[in-house]
């Protein structure tokens, strides 16, 4: 990796939700590169989505910073937040398709949103540009969401989620409740979209522990509220660090 | 002392909880206004939500006409015979048009029509934002930088303000349709006296009072019924909970408000010198 430079950084992430009795983020330390593919890793209940809720600007911490891409998201007030999410596309666990919408409009929406500079017939080609993208078959394109299978929604969520080339894309939970031929073909759509765009930042958060080694560059475990350790996959394979271990050995026997 | 200390406990736990109770209601009271003022400022902010609002208008207030002129149908007829069976007692029965025309154009035609619109449709978008919610759509409107409460909520609190005095105006005309059908037709009392007896004692202001009741019952049930399914958690079951305290508390604020308002309009007639 030859970044200069981190597109995520968080310094001490504090947060409560219940005014300072209890803490689910107790101090997490992370630095996500820019143009890599982190996978955020860790046992249920450890703050990985109030993380990743943080990085999207949903959720404000109680102490501590959150920069993206150079940008402290404290400084920023609604409007300005929200002007600033058009930076992230998010494919969410359960691919979050407006079900009201076909797959083509659920693409579309997105650049009627923000690229009101561009005729409709230029939207459409973009969107089905994007599907073809992602490997989702024209003739689908004007069926709704509850009309499409488990993997084509993801499809269209990420399709979705790559509609105004964004600058990070995040995966939050993408592979949950798969089966494990989809789980892979999931896999390899975000390892192919990450190497067909470079520069983009991808941010994985997930539980299966296989598919962070194989496509991820960078891995961020957490436990109890803190980052327990971050770095490449090899390093994950040779520390010292007895919980990181257990998880390795408990995760890849699993698979 | 034991019975002391017993009787001691019992009113702190009773003082507790009406406490409790009541900071719990001023602090949701405000959450829905902070809402409703945030929902309001967008309503005419860019980019434009004009098709989203014409959408809502179509839901609430086009599919709602067929129930409100069945309600509004019968209610004048049923108004109309209890009063027709009341005031022949007293040879009255030539009052029968104009007291059915000032209860349904100052009280029933506003309240019921709210109450139906708010049970129908209301529930409908308690439902509708519940499920966005807990479906993770809403976050995934968020995170696609679009202002979700500008998208979502002042377009549905827009359509049901202009929708709702338009189909009380329905109500009003189907109800004094069943009306003159009883009493015409059904009683046989005379036709030109039942309109003229009408024209003679209802003025333009009692009907603009109750379109200006159902405006504010419009408005009222959106602001309830959006805030309490944005707002939903805790998946299908939350979905249910919503749509369920969306609907009751709708329905029990626009009774509690006609009595305000009825006294607010009271009050203004007076200010005015309007007889």
């Amino acid at each position: 990796m030859a970044n200069t430079s981190n597109a995520v950084v968080m310094r001490d992430v504090k947060k409560s939700f219940d005014g300072g009795k209890d803490f689910v983020l107790k101090g997490v330390n992370l630095e996500i590169p820019k143009g890599s593919l982190t996978a955020i890793i860790g046992f249920s209940g450890t703050g990985k989505s109030v993380v990743l809720k943080h990085l999207l600007g949903l959720y404000k911490p109680t102490s501590g910073t959150v920069e993206v891409l150079g940008t402290d998201l404290a400084t920023l007030d609604d409007n300005q937040l929200t002007e600033f999410r058009r930076k992230f596309g998010v494919l969410f666990q359960s691919a979050a398709l407006f079900d009201d919408m076909t797959v083509l409009e659920n693409v579309c929406f997105p650049l009627f949103e923000h690229r009101r500079d561009l005729k409709e017939a230029q939207v459409l080609r973009i969107a089905e540009e994007k599907l073809k993208e992602v490997g989702l078959d024209p003739k689908h394109n004007n069926k709704l969401p509850s009309q499409i299978s488990g993997g084509m929604q993801k499809r269209t969520g990420l399709a979705r989620a790559l509609a105004l080339d964004p600058e990070i894309l995040i995966y939050d939970e993408p592979t949950t409740g798969l089966d494990p031929i989809l789980t892979e073909m999931v896999d390899n759509l975000i390892l192919s979209t990450h190497k067909s765009r470079p520069g983009t930042t991808s941010i994985m958060v997930s539980h299966d522990l296989s598919a962070a080694f194989r496509i991820a560059d960078h891995i961020a475990m957490l436990d109890s509220g803190r980052v327990l350790l971050f770095g490449t996959p090899e390093d994950f394979f040779n520390t010292d660090i007895e919980l990181v271990k257990k998880f390795v050995n408990k995760g890849m026997r699993h698979q | 002392m034991a019975v002391v200390d017993k009787a001691a406990g019992a009113v702190s736990w009773v003082g507790d909880f009406f406490i409790g109770k009541t900071r719990r209601f001023v602090e949701e009271t405000g959450k829905v206004m902070i809402f409703f003022s945030e929902s309001a400022r967008l309503i005419f902010s860019k980019p434009s939500r004009f098709p989203e609002v014409i959408k809502h208008m179509e839901f609430i207030g086009n599919e709602s006409i067929a129930i409100i002129s069945l309600t509004g149908a019968f209610t004048g007829l049923a108004l109309s015979l209890q009063i027709y069976l009341g005031f022949k007692m007293f040879n009255a029965v030539n009052m029968v048009g104009p007291v059915v025309a000032l209860g349904i154009t100052r009280e029933l035609g506003p309240v019921l029509t709210g109450l139906i619109v708010a049970a129908r449709a209301g529930g409908a978008m308690a439902a509708r934002l519940g499920t966005m919610r807990v479906n993770e759509q809403i976050d995934a409107l968020d995170v696609m930088g679009v202002n979700t409460k500008q998208y979502l909520i002042s377009p549905r609190m827009l359509a049901a303000l202009i929708c709702m005095p338009l189909l009380t105006a329905v109500f009003d005309f189907v109800a004094m349709l069943g009306s003159w059908f009883l009493c015409v037709k059904m009683v046989q009392l005379d036709e030109a006296i039942f309109w003229q007896k009408i024209r003679d004692l209802i003025e333009v202001k009692h009907i603009n009072e109750g379109l200006f009741k159902s405006a504010v019952f419009g408005l009222f049930f959106a602001l309830i019924c959006t805030y309490r399914g944005f707002n939903t958690t805790g998946g299908a079951k939350g979905v249910g909970d919503a749509t369920n305290q969306g609907v009751v508390q709708s329905m029990v604020a626009i009774i509690i408000l006609d009595y305000f308002l009825t006294n607010l309009i009271r009050l203004y007639y007076n200010i005015a010198g309007i007889s």
